[in-house]
């Protein structure tokens, strides 16, 4: 049930469009025995579906740039492939403390973001 | 529409796409995405409005574009090592996309400047604790 609980607060936070996942990954190690890869495979997994069917509606919208995903998708599956066996490959401890940096930095981004601070 | 293109006219001006540093974001993205399991598309929504004129809305529909095939890929990484939890997963998925519906009907109502500041608190308390 708690389970249901911490997905159903990180999909407000993401439905928010302020990332769910940086906070559903922190609430999973915290309160169960998940190991950080383990965590990190639920976000990912549980992204999929959400992604798709959000997916459907903004290319009705026509909000998608082809012209700017289809390169991006070649590099970023680049990337994807050497992260995730990197991953795969660091201890859950390692993993953990670097993802916690992250996070940091992350959340001072989140803390003193401005609506408009883009540089045109 | 050619499936490769060399510039991308934005909302005011015609940018070059395949510069250095627009080649650095798109593996940075994929390799955070995948060494974190998240926080990819965040890092690429930045990246888009200091290296191209592309408009708000357009760069959170084009970055959900990006991730989802980059989320398939790691997904299945973790997968063939084990590391994915059915179970956990399912109830996580549940919570969520009622949350998700929520949240969207909730960001009218809301300040968003405020809900950024207290989720940033969040992610900074969380942080420290998964350091220390």
């Amino acid at each position: 049930m708690y389970l249901i609980l911490i997905g159903f607060f990180s999909g407000i936070i993401g439905g928010m469009g302020i990332g769910g996942g940086t906070l559903l990954i922190p609430a999973l190690t915290l309160f169960t025995p998940l190991t950080q890869q383990q965590a990190q495979g639920v976000n990912l997994l549980s992204f999929i579906p959400v992604a798709f069917v959000a997916l459907i509606t903004h290319f009705k919208n026509k909000d998608v740039e082809t012209s700017i995903s289809i390169p991006f998708i070649g590099l970023g599956i680049l990337g994807s492939i050497i992260g995730s066996f990197l991953a795969v490959k660091l201890s859950s401890h390692i993993l953990k403390i670097s993802f916690g940096i992250f996070l940091f930095f992350m959340g001072a981004y989140e803390f003193f973001y401005k609506e408009k601070s883009r540089t045109k | 529409m050619p499936l490769l293109n060399l510039y991308y006219v934005g909302e005011k001006m015609k940018k070059k796409i395949f510069t250095f540093k627009f080649i650095l974001l798109g593996i940075t993205t994929g390799l955070v995405n995948g060494l974190f399991g998240s926080g990819g598309g965040t890092i690429l929504i930045l990246g888009m409005f200091f290296l191209l004129d592309i408009d708000e809305h357009k760069a959170h529909a084009t970055a959900i574009s990006i991730i989802l095939p980059l989320a398939l890929v790691s997904t299945f990484i973790y997968m063939k090592h084990g590391i994915i939890v059915w179970p956990v997963t399912l109830k996580i998925m549940t919570g969520g996309i009622l949350g998700g519906y929520i949240g969207a009907k909730l960001l009218s109502k809301i300040p968003e400047y405020l809900l950024r500041k207290i989720f940033a608190v969040f992610m900074i308390i969380a942080a420290i604790r998964m350091v220390f």
